[in-house]
C-alpha cells in the first residue's frame, strides 16, 4: 500500500459511511424499482476534439494515405473491423468488445454549417442546438428538467474530474461535481442548508450546496473492486465512476473527460497515447460494471466538439475540422459499424468533412430507446434514432 | 456560550443595520460626497484582495474621483518582487533539443514544470505585498484574457516574459497591448502561430484574435479567419534567442480581404481594422464589467451604460487607465445592488483569505496548489478562452474544496499542515493534474518545506475587540470580512475569532 492509498483508506475511515450497508450488499436492489433511470448513461468527453481519421481508420481508401503523408497509421498496424476500416493499434482493449459485438461504431456525425471553435461547437454538441442557435442549457440538463430522476436518486447526474458541467448544466437538474467519492463525502460535511435567496450569485452557491447536502446522503465508496484502476487521471475518473455506480444511489448519468485531443502539432505519438487511455479506461469500467452486473444497463458513449481536418498540416499535426466518429458501447449494445465511412473526396472549401448522421440522433437514441423518454420535447424537432440498441 | 435569543436579535439588528444604512443614504450627499467606509471597502476589494481596515479608512474620505485618480496613479506597471534568476535564460538550441536522451529530455520538462510553480508562487507574493494590487487585477483579467498556458508553451521563462509584457499594459493602450500579444512568444506557441506558413497558415491565432481577443463570436466569417490566418504567417519564434522573428520567407504578401477590407495586409495592419470595429470597445468593455462591477444580467439601464463606457473606451484611441477610471467611478459600480453580485475567483478567495487575516508563510506553494484545486491554476488556464468565471467557479466539488480550505485554516489554525496533505491528495486526485510520478515529487517537496506558516486568528480578531461580545467591535469585523451582511447571522462569544469563523464559513464569504 502506497501512502496515497493509505491516506485514501484513512479519509474513508474518517468520513464516517453514510450508509449502513455491509460491504457488498448495495447494489444488490436499484435504488428505484421501476424508473428508466435505471438505466445509466456513462459519457466521455474527447475533449479538445479526437481525431477521428486516424481513431477509426479508413485504411482501404487509398486518399487516406495521400492526406496524412505523415501522420497516415501503416496498413499492418491497423485493427480491421471490416474490408474498410479499422481501430488504431492503440484502441486494442477495444476490440473484445468488438468481438463480443458490444462496440457501435458510429461514422460521420456532425451538423449542418459546422462551426470550427472549440468553444461554440462543444457548446453546441452540449446543448444540441442547430449551428446558429444559441441554448443556455445543456441537452441532459433539459432531459431531467422535463422528467427528472426520481428524488430518492442522489442525483440526475454526476460529473467526474471536471470543473465544467457540459451537458449537464443548466436549471432543472440535480448535478453533482466531484473528483474523488470519499473526498466528496469527507467534504460534503461542511455543506449547509439554507433556502434564503438574495442575489442570483448567492442563489446558486446555496443551490448547491442542497444538492451537496442530498447527494451526499447516498453515496458510499464501500464496494471494493476486483478491477484493476490505472494509476493515472483518466483511470482515476473511471475508478470514481465505478465507486459512483457501486452506492446504489442513483444516478442516471455520469460524464468523464479525458483531455488533450487538440493535437495541431505533432500528433502522432499523443494520440496513441490518448487513445490508449481511453480505450483501457472503457475496458477497466466494463470490468468493474460487470463486476456490479451493471453493464447490460449501462450505455458509454464518447463525444468531442468536431473531428479533426483530413489533411495533415505541416507541423505534423492536424487542425480543426468536422464531421467525426464515436463509440457507443454497453452489454445491451448491438455492435458493429453505423453511419457513413468518411467521404475523403467530397471534402468542402475548408477541407473538411460532409457528415451523414446528425449528432442530435445519438441524443434521441439515448432520450427515446435507452429511457423511453420523449426526445422531440428536448431536442425541438424529432431525429431518427439509431438502431445501436438490442431490442 | 449561548446568547439569549433577545441579545441575538440585538446583535442580529445591529448588523443589519450597518448594511442597510449605507444604501440607504444618497451615495453623494451635497456637502460631502467622502465615500464612507462601506463605498471604501467595496473599490478596494473589487480593485484588490482584501482590504485592510488602515487602507479602507484612509479611501473612506475621498470622492468617487478622487479614489479612482488615486488607484489608477499610484498603480504599478513593474513588479515589486524581484523574479526567479531563470527568467531571462534562452532556450535550449534545437540541436541540443534533438540530442536529448528520453531522461533528458523527462529532466528538462520537470524543470519546466517546477519553475512554472515557482512563477506562481513570485505572483502569489507580489499579490500578497504589492502597494498596487489594481495591477495584479488588471494583469489576472489579461491572463484570462490571452489565455496562455505553460502546460502548452512548456518553456517557463517566456510565459515569464509574456507576464511582464501583460503587467506593463495592464492599464496602458489596449491596441499597444494587442501587438504586443500578437508577437509574443509564448501566444506564438501556444496558438500555433510560431509554425504558420504561407503554404499552410495555420488558424488558430486567426480565430481567436477576432474571436477572443477583440470582435467575439459571430462578428466575422471563416473566411475572414483563414484570410487573418495568412497576414500572421511568418510571424515566429527565434528558436535561438526566444525572441519573435518575423521569417519573411515564410509570409505571405498577397492580397487579403478582412472583413470586407482589401489589401496586402500583414498583421499589424489586421490589428488596425479590428481596432476600428465597434464590436471591439464593446466586447472589452462588457468583459471589464463582468469582472468589476455585476454579472450584466441584462437590464436596460445597465446596456446603455455600457455602450456610453464602450463608446468613450474607443474615442479615447482604448485607454485602459480611462475606461477603469469610467468603471469605477460610475453609478452601476457603486449601486447597492451590485455589492456581492459577484463569485470570487480561487485567487481572489485564496490570496484574499491569506490577506485578510495577515496567514504569513515563506512558502506560498500549498495555497498556489489550493487555488490551482479550486479551478484557477495561473499561468496554466484550461484552454484559449480562458476560466469562464462567474458561477462557473461555484460548483459542488469547488464549493466543497473551498470550505475544505476555510474549515482546515480557521477550525485549528495549527492544524495547518494537515489541511495542506489534504489539498495535496485532492490534487493527486484531480484529473487535471500532471501525472502521477511529478506530483509525488511535487508533494514530497511541498511537505518538505511545509514548516513556518505562522497565523493566530485571535490576534487578528484582538485587533477589533479584546471582548467578543462588543457588538460595535464585531459590527466592524463584519463588515470588512463580509460584502453584504451574513446569511446566517453569527452567534457572538467572549472569543472575537468565534465570530470571525462564522464569517468565513458563511456563503456571503464566496462573494465580493
Amino acid at each position: 500500500m502506497n501512502r496515497r492509498q493509505f491516506l485514501g483508506t484513512m479519509g474513508w475511515a474518517a468520513g464516517a459511511p453514510l450508509a449502513g450497508s455491509l460491504h457488498g450488499v448495495s447494489w444488490a436492489a436499484p435504488a428505484a424499482s421501476a424508473t428508466p433511470y435505471n438505466n445509466l448513461l456513462i459519457l466521455i468527453e474527447l475533449k479538445g476534439a479526437n481525431d477521428g481519421l486516424n481513431t477509426v481508420i479508413p485504411y482501404a481508401n487509398p486518399a487516406y494515405a495521400s492526406l496524412r503523408p505523415r501522420l497516415s497509421i501503416a496498413r499492418d498496424q491497423v485493427l480491421p473491423l471490416s474490408e474498410r476500416e479499422g481501430l488504431h493499434p492503440s484502441l486494442q482493449p477495444l476490440m473484445s468488445l468488438w468481438d463480443k459485438k458490444e462496440l457501435a461504431v458510429v461514422q460521420g456525425l456532425g451538423y449542418e454549417k459546422p462551426n470550427l471553435s472549440h468553444f461554440r461547437s462543444i457548446e453546441i454538441w452540449e446543448t444540441a442546438s442547430q449551428s446558429e442557435e444559441y441554448l443556455d442549457a445543456g441537452w441532459l440538463a433539459r432531459t431531467f428538467a422535463l422528467a427528472p430522476a426520481p428524488r430518492t436518486f442522489a442525483a440526475d447526474g454526476v460529473v467526474v474530474g471536471s470543473s465544467d458541467m457540459g451537458p449537464l448544466s443548466g436549471p432543472g437538474v440535480r448535478t453533482i461535481a466531484l473528483a474523488d467519492t470519499a473526498q466528496f463525502l469527507r467534504n460534503a460535511k461542511l455543506a449547509q442548508a439554507n433556502s434564503d435567496q438574495r442575489n442570483a450569485a448567492l442563489r446558486h452557491i446555496l443551490a448547491v450546496e442542497a444538492e451537496i447536502i442530498h447527494a451526499a446522503s447516498k453515496l458510499n465508496t464501500n464496494f471494493a473492486f476486483k478491477t484493476e484502476f490505472l494509476p493515472n487521471p483518466f483511470g482515476n475518473q473511471v475508478r470514481t465512476a465505478a465507486q459512483l455506480v457501486a452506492s446504489n444511489a442513483g444516478i442516471a448519468t455520469i460524464r468523464l473527460t479525458l483531455g488533450g485531443f487538440d493535437t495541431h502539432a505533432n500528433q502522432l505519438g499523443t494520440h496513441a497515447n490518448l487513445l490508449k487511455g481511453l480505450a483501457e479506461g472503457v475496458a477497466a469500467l466494463k470490468s468493474a460494471l460487470n463486476e456490479l452486473n451493471r453493464w447490460d444497463s449501462t450505455l458509454v458513449m464518447t463525444y468531442a466538439e468536431f473531428g479533426r481536418r483530413p489533411k495533415e498540416n505541416q507541423s505534423g499535426g492536424t487542425d480543426h475540422g468536422t464531421a467525426n466518429v464515436h463509440f457507443v458501447a454497453g452489454g445491451r449494445v448491438n455492435g458493429g459499424l453505423y453511419g457513413e465511412p468518411p467521404q475523403l473526396t467530397r471534402l468542402d472549401g475548408n477541407g473538411n468533412l460532409p457528415f451523414a448522421v446528425d449528432f442530435r440522433s445519438m441524443y434521441a437514441t439515448v432520450i427515446d430507446k435507452w429511457w423511453s423518454g420523449d426526445s422531440t420535447r428536448v431536442l425541438g424537432s424529432r431525429f431518427p434514432t439509431l438502431d445501436i440498441l438490442k431490442a | 456560550m449561548k446568547f439569549s435569543p433577545v441579545a441575538k436579535k440585538i446583535l442580529r439588528a445591529f448588523t443589519l443595520l450597518a448594511f442597510a444604512v449605507p444604501a440607504a443614504m444618497p451615495v453623494r450627499a451635497a456637502a460631502d460626497d467622502s465615500l464612507g467606509a462601506d463605498n471604501a471597502r467595496h473599490l478596494l476589494n473589487r480593485t484588490g484582495f482584501a482590504a485592510t481596515e488602515t487602507d479602507i479608512a484612509a479611501y473612506a474620505k475621498l470622492n468617487r474621483a478622487e479614489a479612482a485618480d488615486r488607484l489608477l496613479t499610484s498603480a504599478r506597471s513593474v513588479a515589486t518582487q524581484s523574479p526567479p534568476a531563470w527568467v531571462n535564460e534562452p532556450p535550449p538550441s534545437p540541436v541540443r533539443l534533438r540530442d536529448m536522451t528520453q531522461e533528458q529530455r523527462q529532466a528538462e520538462q520537470r524543470k519546466n514544470v517546477e519553475r512554472a510553480f515557482e512563477l506562481r508562487e513570485w505572483w502569489f507574493r507580489e499579490m500578497l505585498t504589492t502597494p498596487s494590487p489594481l495591477t495584479e487585477k488588471m494583469t489576472l483579467f489579461w491572463h484570462n484574457h490571452f489565455a496562455t498556458s505553460q502546460q502548452k508553451v512548456r518553456f517557463t521563462p517566456l510565459m515569464y516574459q509574456q507576464h511582464v509584457m501583460l503587467r506593463r499594459n495592464a492599464l496602458g493602450n489596449f491596441g499597444t497591448l494587442l501587438r504586443e500579444v500578437a508577437r509574443d512568444p509564448a501566444m506564438l506557441i501556444y496558438l500555433d502561430g510560431a509554425n504558420s506558413r504561407k503554404e499552410q497558415p495555420n488558424e488558430n491565432f486567426g480565430r481567436e484574435v477576432m474571436e477572443l481577443f477583440t470582435l467575439g463570436e459571430g462578428h466575422y466569417t471563416e473566411k475572414d479567419i483563414k484570410e487573418v490566418a495568412r497576414a500572421f504567417t511568418g510571424w515566429s519564434v527565434d528558436r535561438d534567442t526566444g525572441q519573435f522573428m518575423f521569417r519573411r520567407g515564410i509570409h505571405d504578401y498577397g492580397n487579403k480581404t478582412v472583413l470586407g477590407k482589401t489589401g496586402h495586409f500583414d498583421g499589424d495592419q489586421v490589428i488596425d481594422i479590428l481596432l476600428k470595429q465597434p464590436e471591439t470597445a464593446q466586447f472589452l468593455t462588457r468583459k471589464l464589467w463582468k469582472e468589476f462591477i455585476s454579472p450584466l444580467a441584462g437590464n436596460a439601464a445597465d446596456d446603455a451604460q455600457l455602450t456610453r463606457l464602450a463608446d468613450g473606451f474607443r474615442d479615447s484611441g482604448y485607454n485602459i487607465s480611462k475606461l477603469m477610471r469610467a468603471i469605477l467611478t460610475s453609478d452601476a459600480f457603486y449601486a447597492p445592488d451590485n455589492r456581492a453580485a459577484l463569485i470570487k475567483s480561487p485567487v481572489e478567495f485564496v490570496v484574499g483569505t491569506m490577506k485578510q487575516f495577515d496567514i504569513d508563510t515563506p512558502n506560498l506553494r500549498p495555497f498556489v496548489i489550493a487555488s490551482a484545486l479550486l479551478g484557477q491554476n495561473i499561468f496554466a488556464p484550461p484552454n484559449v478562452k480562458g476560466w469562464p468565471g462567474g458561477e462557473a467557479w461555484i460548483n459542488s466539488a469547488t464549493l466543497l474544496g473551498r470550505k475544505q480550505l476555510i474549515d482546515r485554516l480557521f477550525r485549528n489554525e495549527d492544524r495547518m499542515e494537515v489541511a495542506m496533505r489534504n489539498m495535496d491528495e485532492m490534487a493527486l486526485r484531480n484529473g487535471d493534474q500532471p501525472p502521477p510520478g511529478r506530483e509525488a515529487r511535487q508533494r514530497r517537496q511541498m511537505e518538505r518545506q511545509m514548516g513556518g506558516i505562522r497565523w493566530n486568528l485571535d490576534k487578528w480578531a484582538d485587533k477589533f475587540a479584546g471582548d467578543g461580545r462588543n457588538p460595535a467591535a464585531l459590527r466592524d469585523m463584519t463588515r470588512v470580512v463580509l460584502a453584504v451582511a451574513p446569511q446566517n447571522p453569527p452567534t457572538a462569544s467572549e472569543k472575537p475569532a468565534d465570530w470571525a469563523r462564522q464569517l468565513v464559513y458563511d456563503p456571503v464569504y464566496q462573494l465580493k
